[in-house]
């Protein structure tokens, strides 16, 4: 697992699952379909990968789609990192 | 569309006790909201007729015929009352969108307690505040959210009984209780509370300016409002499949996503899952669900993801939709229109309220943007803000008021008179929102008229969010208000004036953003936090909000006559 992919999902896990929630989470579950960060939430994600790799993601990039698993929210975080 | 009714057809020699009769009800006499979602959809002989399909995250379906329903649910209120539940108890469902969810709020009901739903991400704060309120004594509740219970038992002693739905007795502490619904005896019978009209049937919090959030007490004769509106603004009907998209946390959810349908003898479809266009696209073809009600939030959300994930998809069960929870733009019924075939309906009411008070009907014109015209039996206006009279000039802007008296209008504010009578003036009942009414008699929505934030649908109120601000330990004092947002009309931003030795940052904001979320709800969570140095305030020190509002929505300040300068 890289860099990115362990940090984002160390932090979705952290943050976002509830204690007594014993769903596996990995890179591929649905975050936001599946119920586990929602819209709202997905704000304050955010504004995490924006201060940790130092991008800025436009919001209309910032779709429930881009956000649905650590895997897309990776391959955002690495086109924003690349622009 | 066909056999709909003209709006102006219902209008004539309209009376609530028509919904009375066809219920097999009378004003005086047993009403009870669990027995006719089930017991009496049963007699009517549709008992094997399929009443719910639910359908989890992960893609398990679960299908119930109103028959099972009608036996989960007493097998649910006899377990209630073997752990002593008594009548008139209240009894907090905090769920997510699970068939408990559902099916519990009917056991409560025959059990003759009170149905307290609460927002399943909810942080412990905000439970908290909620169960002390209503003093609750029971909590139906899921592994997943126990810890947050178990953080807040110490400090709510009402609360002596939890009951949790999945994972059996294994690990379960003093006064927790397994509740797995599949494995206690079914109760075939079950002698359901004679509750009349009166009764408290269901207290649903909502949050205002001030103080705490309040409780809206509905009583069991609500029934009669949700099953008209129901059939006439939902137009459900027989053969119809319906999908709400709202929690039963929230009023809308019980009203049309338990009620609403259950009455009326409709097949209803759930999904416990997040937002994804592709994925609800999928479950509205999948399930082949005919009437839609859902939100603008969700709805702008579709609109942003376009057109090609509706054409990937068969749509074409749909025939009725309609919108509830903050204005629908008129880009919002275009699209609709456009994409669907069909327009949103937009709809508008309140946790107050109970059901549906000004609609866009079926059959009737759409004006896109307008929230249409009062229900049947309703008497609805806008007043003017000062003397509270009718106003009578079409387009100048006044308060929405509502001739109490309607069958689901709350009955008090859960121990909280006061406050419930100040809801009252001049004998009009004031939602606390603005509006015109044009030429035709139309309404249309301007906005609210206090600092309460209407952000996706659900009102957050600045004071619980500048209560749980300051108890951050960077945080000396702090406004919220709402900031425009063009997805969910309004969020919550937060001004916040740092102690002595903090500095404001990134890093601070994100972690003062986390607290509010976890302490109240991902809602309350201010979208975005400026750290100032001090906070406009009334030479008696009351902070200001409108002038930190006014500038957000960019409109003008207004009198600061009485702000103080230094």
């Amino acid at each position: 697992m890289d860099d990115v992919t362990k940090a984002v999902l160390d932090y979705v896990k952290r943050e976002y699952v509830e204690e007594g929630d014993d769903r596996e989470v990995d890179a591929d579950t649905r975050l936001i379909s599946g119920g586990i960060v929602d819209s709202f939430s997905m704000v304050s994600l955010k504004r995490f990968l924006e201060k940790k790799y130092q991008i800025k993601i436009p919001d209309e990039d910032a779709s429930p789609a881009a956000f649905d698993t650590v895997k897309s929210i990776v391959a955002l975080v690495a086109r924003f990192r690349g622009a | 569309m066909t056999g709909v009714v003209s709006y102006e057809d219902r209008l004539k020699g309209f009376d609530w006790s028509l919904g009375e009769k066809e219920l097999g009800i009378t004003k005086d006499g047993p009403i009870n909201i669990g027995w006719l979602c089930t017991d009496r959809i049963c007699r009517m002989g549709l008992g094997q007729k399929t009443g719910f399909i639910w359908e989890g995250s992960e893609g398990a379906v679960r299908t119930y015929t109103f028959d099972r329903l009608r036996v989960l649910s007493n097998t649910l209120a006899r377990f209630l009352e073997k752990h002593g539940v008594a009548a008139g108890d209240r009894v907090c469902l905090f769920m997510d969108r699970v068939p408990e969810l559902y099916i519990g709020l009917i056991g409560i009901l025959k059990r003759g307690a009170i149905a307290q739903p609460l927002f399943s991400a909810f942080g412990e704060d905000s439970l908290k505040v909620r169960i002390l309120d209503a003093e609750t004594k029971a909590i139906i509740t899921q592994r997943k959210h126990i810890f947050k219970v178990r953080r807040m038992r110490d400090s709510t002693p009402s609360l002596t009984h939890v009951f949790v739905v999945d994972g059996g007795a294994e690990g379960l502490k003093p006064g927790e209780y397994p509740l797995d619904l599949e494995a206690e005896p079914p109760v075939e019978e079950y002698a359901v509370h004679p509750t009349t009209a009166e009764t408290p049937s269901i207290l649903h919090y909502t949050s205002g300016t001030t103080g705490k959030p309040k409780g809206a007490q509905h009583v069991h004769y609500s029934v009669v409002s949700q099953y008209l509106t129901t059939k006439w603004v939902l137009d459900l009907k027989p053969d119809d499949i319906y999908w709400c998209n709202a929690d039963p946390g929230w009023v809308t959810g019980t009203s049309y996503g338990i009620i609403g349908p259950w009455v009326t003898g409709t097949t209803q479809v759930v999904g416990d899952f997040g937002f994804s266009s592709d994925r609800w696209y999928e479950f509205i073809e999948k399930h082949r669900v005919t009437v839609w009600y859902s939100a603008p939030t969700a709805i702008r959300l579709l609109m942003r993801d376009g057109d090609a994930p509706v054409k990937k998809r068969d749509l074409s069960c749909l025939r009725h939709l309609c919108s509830v929870g903050e204005p629908l733009n008129a880009e919002g019924v275009i699209w609709s229109r456009e994409v669907f075939g069909l327009p949103f309906h937009d709809t508008f009411w309140q946790t107050e309220t109970g059901s549906i008070v000004i609609a866009n009907y079926p059959g009737m014109v759409i004006k896109p943007g307008s929230m249409g015209k009062p229900f049947p039996g309703i008497t609805a206006t806008v007043v003017d803000p000062k003397t509270f009279e009718p106003i009578t000039v079409p387009g100048r802007v006044g308060l929405i008021a509502l001739r109490p008296g309607w069958p689901s209008m709350m009955r008090t504010y859960w121990r909280n008179p006061t406050t419930y009578q100040s809801k009252f003036k001049n004998g009009w009942y004031l939602c606390g929102d603005r509006a015109s009414i044009d030429k035709d008699g139309y309404f249309w929505f301007v906005g609210r008229d206090d600092d309460v934030i209407n952000t996706g649908g659900h009102l957050v109120g600045p004071f619980e969010i500048e209560s749980a601000l300051i108890e951050h330990k960077s945080v000396a004092e702090s406004a919220a208000v709402a900031k425009p947002d063009h997805v969910n009309m309004e969020v919550v931003k937060a001004f916040v004036v740092l102690k002595p030795g903090f500095e404001p940052g990134d890093d601070l904001e994100l972690e003062i953003m986390n607290f509010i979320r976890k302490r109240l709800s991902p809602l309350a969570m201010p979208q975005e936090i400026e750290f100032v140095a001090k906070l406009p305030k009334t030479r008696s020190g009351k902070i200001v909000r409108r002038i930190l509002r006014a500038k957000e929505f960019g409109e003008p300040i207004g009198d600061v006559s009485t702000v103080m300068e230094d």
